[in-house]
């Protein structure tokens, strides 16, 4: 049994659960059973773990952390009005709750809004029923470990016809600490039927390299009719390592539109899985990944459509650049059962080094005769053709190359439909095509 | 403002004009017309500086200086205008940012400070309504989804933008239907001045009774075979081009 395996089984809670005890010990049962992939393993064959099995990362139990400035300055996101965005506000630092940083306020009726440390008896209850059990056909070994680790997490569950009033926006704020350790992050959002909600996710950490093992796990559950905004943005530094997954769940006539960004790191890996369960269930999942030096991005998402006459629309673009590398795995999947389905997946690619490189594999399988599938994987340089037309009026090759790199995601940010994140993220990825401001001032 | 002598250039090795001399001054407006494959096209590539047309001999003098020694986006900041004939579709870029941009580097090398915001949106607001594109295609992406003839006025309308000395139309008439034909030719002849000069390749006469040319070129095989005043294109419009390749050979 690798090191890893035993490790973690064994590592120390800071502040554990006791009501969640008995859930979490036959998680770590199955995780003792498990065994660290290989690149034999088909799902994870480029994803490197090396990096993972020789950090220590359960060694020692994570420390209670202050919020340095530099992570307390990256908590504002202004509003269309240059305010603060009025939002219920759950900050959590190396995985503990700081209380100081969140703002949570009055809640409306309806709206049971917790971190699990402060979780009341009903709260409790939901907790112990639900988690774990969302598209739980599809999780992985690291769903697993997230189980049996996590020891906060934030529930948000809706009544019936709650529209909930404001954004939830979570904050996974990440520090180096004396010793390496690991982090466990749980989100889980139970919505009602008919109810409505957004909720963003935030992955940020200072800027000083990181030493800590990042396992975020995201489970989304909607109800007959309900509608939910996600957004899940990997805003960590390049020396992060974070393995995570969403998993969610369509009732009936259900809209999901989920929102994925990560700009790369030593080890970035999500999995994503939408699972249509009742008829008339719609996704929307967009992503972007922008790894530049020596990151690594990998996505792997899956949609499962089980039941007939629902639809999903999948896009996700990349652009890897420098010695980076990105895997994506668009996997759709159409059960016997699940006529009239319309799946559509689009992956492009833009390569903007020469040593850059992406692994694109959409996978396909489909049990049904009546379905619309389609998908398209591409992968290209920027076009000779677009460069030559912005150099006719008079744009530097440099700038040119910026706008059109930018331009490449930025069809992704302007369907955006929260105007104030998509404005929040337009600076935040032009720096990232260009050091020379003079080369962004067009695009921000 | 435009002096090119005995310019020779291939693509892909194939030789394709083979000796083009012509002299433009300022205010002048030449129209180039001739058959597909004379070499109409390939003149405007070259002149913009275009990648892959080489030039093999001939030089060409833009103003006071070497054009061929120019960088392509050199050439543009000095000036030189080429509409193209089959504009590029750039998502995610968006016609507005593409204007500044383009906007900002000719005055940056002209030592013009930058237009603020305002004053461009007002000068780009009303380049859009004279070339009767609405509003909202300053926000679109360049020419995304744009119908050919939008894209043909989204040509013009960053010619009035850029103002630029000397401005070549390549086929900006094919594809336009007659109202769109008159919007284009308004713009070109607002933009008419002394010291603006226009080189307008096309394949139809119909083009110049809105442009009205000061001199026709006819381009056959890589050359200029015949050189006259406007009516020479409503003499090309009655009997075709054979009849003067028969008088070349």
């Amino acid at each position: 049994m690798s090191d890893l395996i035993l490790q973690a089984a064994q590592a120390e809670k800071t502040t554990p659960l006791p009501w969640l005890a008995d859930f979490q010990q036959l998680q770590n049962n199955t995780w003792l059973r498990q065994a660290v992939p290989t690149r034999k393993t088909e799902a994870w064959r480029y994803t490197p773990l090396n990096r993972l099995e020789k950090g220590n990362f359960f060694g020692a139990p994570a420390q209670v952390h202050e919020c340095s400035e530099c992570l307390q300055e990256q908590i504002s996101l202004p509003d269309a009005n240059g305010d603060e965005l009025d939002c219920y506000r759950l900050v959590f630092v190396n995985g503990f709750y700081a209380e100081s940083l969140s703002a949570l306020g009055e809640l409306q009726t309806g709206v049971s809004l917790c971190r699990f440390g402060d979780a009341n008896e009903a709260q409790q209850s939901a907790i112990k029923t639900h988690l774990g059990t969302i598209a739980n056909d599809s999780v992985n070994l690291f769903t697993t470990l997230n189980n049996s680790q996590l020891q906060e997490g934030v529930l948000l569950s809706l009544d019936d016809g709650v529209v909930l009033d404001k954004p939830l926006r979570i904050l996974w704020l990440g520090s180096a600490q004396a010793v390496p350790f690991s982090v466990t992050q749980r989100l889980l959002v139970l919505m009602g039927a008919n109810s409505q909600a957004m909720v963003l996710e935030q992955h940020l950490s200072d800027d000083a390299e990181q030493n800590s093992f990042t396992n975020g796990v995201t489970e989304l559950s909607l109800g007959e009719g309900a509608q939910l905004h996600h957004y899940r943005l990997h805003q960590e530094h390049e020396s992060v390592l974070h393995i995570g997954g969403v998993f969610a769940d369509l009732g009936k006539n259900s809209l999901l539109n989920s929102f994925h960004l990560a700009f790369g790191s030593v080890l970035t890996r999500i999995d994503i899985v939408v699972n249509h369960r009742g008829q008339g269930a719609h996704s929307e999942l967009s992503g972007i990944y922008l790894p530049r030096n020596n990151q690594y991005v990998d996505y792997h998402t899956c949609i499962e459509h089980r039941v007939p006459n629902c639809t999903s629309n999948e896009v996700f673009r990349g652009i890897i650049g420098d010695s980076a590398r990105a895997v994506f795995n668009g996997r759709i999947h159409i059960h016997r059962d699940a006529q009239k389905t319309s799946a559509k997946l689009s992956n492009k690619n833009l390569l903007t080094s020469n040593r850059a490189e992406i692994d694109s594999k959409p996978e396909l399988e489909i049990y049904a005769d009546d379905v619309l599938c389609a998908h398209g994987a591409t992968i290209s340089q920027i076009e000779d053709e677009a460069l030559h037309y912005l150099r006719t009026r008079g744009i530097s090759d440099q700038e040119a190359r910026v706008l059109l790199s930018f331009g490449f995601i930025n069809t992704l940010i302007e369907k955006i439909p929260h105007t104030e994140i998509a404005e929040y993220l337009r600076p935040k990825l032009a720096v990232l095509f260009a050091r020379d401001p003079e080369l962004l001032r067009h695009i921000v | 403002m435009l002096a090119i002598n005995n310019l020779h250039a291939e693509v892909e090795e194939k030789q394709i004009l083979k000796g083009i001399n012509l002299d433009i001054k300022p205010g002048e407006v030449h129209a180039i017309m001739g058959p597909n494959g004379s070499g109409k096209s390939t003149l405007g590539h070259v002149l913009s500086g275009r990648e892959g047309y080489e030039v093999t001999q001939g030089s060409v003098q833009f103003g006071q200086k070497d054009l061929l020694e120019m960088s392509i986006e050199e050439r543009a900041r000095e000036g030189l205008f080429l509409a193209f004939q089959y504009p590029v579709e750039i998502p995610g870029v968006s016609n507005m940012e593409f204007l500044k941009a383009s906007v900002d580097a000719v005055r940056a090398h002209n030592e013009l400070p930058d237009l603020d915001a305002v004053s461009f949106m007002k000068k780009a607001r009303s380049v859009c309504k004279a070339v009767d594109l609405d509003q909202s295609f300053l926000k679109r992406g360049v020419n995304e989804g744009f119908s050919g003839g939008e894209k043909k006025r989204n040509e013009i309308m960053q010619m009035m933008l850029l103002e630029p000395r000397l401005a070549i139309l390549d086929e900006t008439d094919s594809g336009l239907d007659i109202d769109a034909l008159q919007v284009v030719a308004e713009g070109v002849n607002s933009l008419r001045s002394p010291d603006r000069s226009f080189i307008v390749i096309t394949h139809y006469q119909r083009l110049l009774d809105y442009i009205e040319p000061d001199f026709v070129h006819v381009l056959a095989g890589g050359k200029i075979v015949k050189s006259g005043d406007k009516s020479l294109a409503l003499e090309l419009e009655a009997k075709g081009y054979a009849w003067l390749a028969e008088e070349v050979v």
